[in-house]
């Protein structure tokens, strides 16, 4: 579903970003991407969605990332924002659902009877007309988890999807995630979400895969967490006391 | 938002008539091609008044009156959020009185210029033009009243140009109003941003409004966003709709040709 193939980056003028990173996800694995601040989690699911241009291959379902095939690659691809006010950009949050279906040809009318599938799965029809700016940071999110499978996405990639939620709407946010049978790549300093939705972890450091391998293993080893910048989750802290 | 956050209110402002134009009403529902033609000729029309045409240009306060009712909207809430405009649209003809000094009428024994007249003329006509701007903006979103000029052939450039430019002077008005309480929260009792902080406030607001712009932009380039904003060719513009507009402008042609008080006066009067 994603491949990197000895995938760098750097910023103009800038340190490298990425660093020969190399891995793949299949169709409807489930991956947490840990690292500390700067470590290159959000440059790295730009660089899958296309965003920035990097050196190496990113294959997107079976297709490598270029001009001709990003169109399609994106359509494969959700992402959902580390920022919702960054993801919602429409008066209201059923004009955002249908703007993407919209622009891959559907009519209204169907985008709209598929809005009301989806926001009816996720459990909040309820904010169909609301306006955008008016909702809570916790709806706003689930909104705009929405807004990305409005495109039936074959993976979906998620910044910080747990940031400035409360424990309830992040549980809430965690049982949803857990519901979608499609890929996903989730990068997040929230650990303790990334084991209770993620099999798999990417664990990145100064641009470099650090770890991968199966989530309980590298969230419960303190040492290579400690030397990636990072502390044990606090549900397995808690357990150790 | 602070006591003096001029930033904020303008933001809320824009907000506000967002929320108006997804209200529910007969005006509301009424396709928005036809409602911006419609407003398009009652502009053109009511310009188009001769100068000393005051009692002929007054029955065009109808139509705009009548949308008010229609769409549910207080007339104030349209001179509220021109408070700012409407000094300058004063201003226009002021000098004329002082140029244009013959008695054009009597009122009882006091004579009116056609200075005074041809003044509140040029005022009448740019308060009922703004009042139908602001009231095709607050009974139509922005997405659709952009759709209607793709469907009138308006370049698609200029179309996008115009839904991102108030999307863009939306993020703009969110960071500099975050940024100006940032600000009066460390400088209390200071009114406004110090000149010697403007340099490096408007620096940051720059970045920081295109970082999110960035941010939104990639947002949309991920939802298949290709330069131009999904139309719905599914649903045009029903009969009834062409028939209504139809009716209204056959009228304000009709208040254009004849100065109806003028008639009205005559035969009332018997003159």
């Amino acid at each position: 579903m994603i491949t990197f193939e000895n995938v760098s980056f750097s910023y103009p003028g800038g340190e490298p970003v990425l660093k020969g990173v190399s891995f793949h996800i299949s169709p409807g694995e489930r991956v947490g991407l840990i690292g500390a601040n700067g470590a290159g989690k959000s440059t790295l699911l730009k660089a899958a969605l296309g965003l920035v241009d990097v050196e190496g291959a990113v294959i997107i379902d079976g297709s490598a990332l270029s001009r001709k095939t990003l169109p399609l690659a994106r359509k494969t691809l959700g992402y959902v924002l580390q920022d919702s006010d960054n993801q919602m950009f429409m008066p209201t949050v059923l004009d955002d659902m249908v703007f993407g279906p919209m622009n891959y040809g559907m009519s209204r009318d169907e985008a709209e009877a598929l809005a009301d599938n989806i926001l009816s799965d996720l459990g909040i029809a309820r904010l169909k007309h609301r306006q955008n700016h008016k909702i809570s940071g916790g709806e706003k999110r689930m909104a705009a988890i929405a807004t990305v499978l409005m495109s039936s996405p074959k993976a979906l990639l998620m910044d910080e999807p747990s940031s400035s939620l409360d424990p309830r709407n992040r549980r809430a946010l965690i049982n949803t995630v857990n519901s979608l049978s499609v890929a996903k790549l989730i990068a997040s300093h929230d650990l303790d979400m990334i084991l209770d939705t993620c099999d798999r972890v990417l664990l990145i450091s100064s641009g470099q895969i650090a770890a991968d391998g199966a989530a309980w293993d590298v969230l419960t080893d303190q040492r290579l967490l400690e030397e990636s910048g990072l502390e044990l989750p606090l549900g397995i802290q808690g357990s150790r006391k | 938002m602070s006591r003096f956050d001029p930033t904020g209110e303008a933001g809320l402002s824009l907000r506000m008539v967002e929320e108006l134009a997804a209200a529910d009403s007969l005006l509301h529902r009424l396709s928005p091609l036809p409602k911006l033609l419609l407003t398009v000729l009652y502009i053109a029309l009511t310009l188009s008044f001769p100068k000393y045409a005051l009692s002929a240009l007054s029955v065009m306060a109808l139509f705009p009156a009548f949308g008010y009712q229609l769409a549910g909207i207080s007339p104030a809430v349209c001179f509220r959020r021109m408070r700012f405009i409407l000094p300058l649209v004063c201003a226009v003809g002021i000098f004329n009185p002082f140029f244009d000094r013959d008695p054009l009428f009597f009122l009882g024994n006091f004579p009116v210029s056609g200075g005074i007249v041809s003044m509140l003329t040029l005022l009448l006509k740019g308060v009922f033009a703004l009042t139908a701007a602001f009231l095709l903006i607050a009974t139509t979103p922005l997405e659709d009243l952009c759709r209607a000029l793709r469907r009138l052939h308006c370049p698609r450039i200029l179309v996008s140009l115009l839904l991102l430019t108030f999307r863009y002077i939306t993020v703009l008005l969110e960071e500099a109003s975050l940024m100006t309480q940032a600000y009066s929260l460390r400088a209390p009792g200071q009114r406004g941003v110090h000149i010697s902080a403007w340099g490096s406030f408007l620096g940051q607001l720059l970045l920081r409004s295109m970082d999110r712009a960035e941010s939104l932009f990639d947002s949309m380039l991920m939802r298949g966003f290709t330069g131009e904003f999904p139309g719905d060719s599914g649903s045009g513009t029903p009969p009834a709709a062409w028939a209504a507009a139809l009716i209204c402008a056959v009228m304000m042609a009709l208040a254009r040709m004849y100065d109806i008080p003028a008639m009205l006066g005559g035969i009332i009067l018997g003159g």
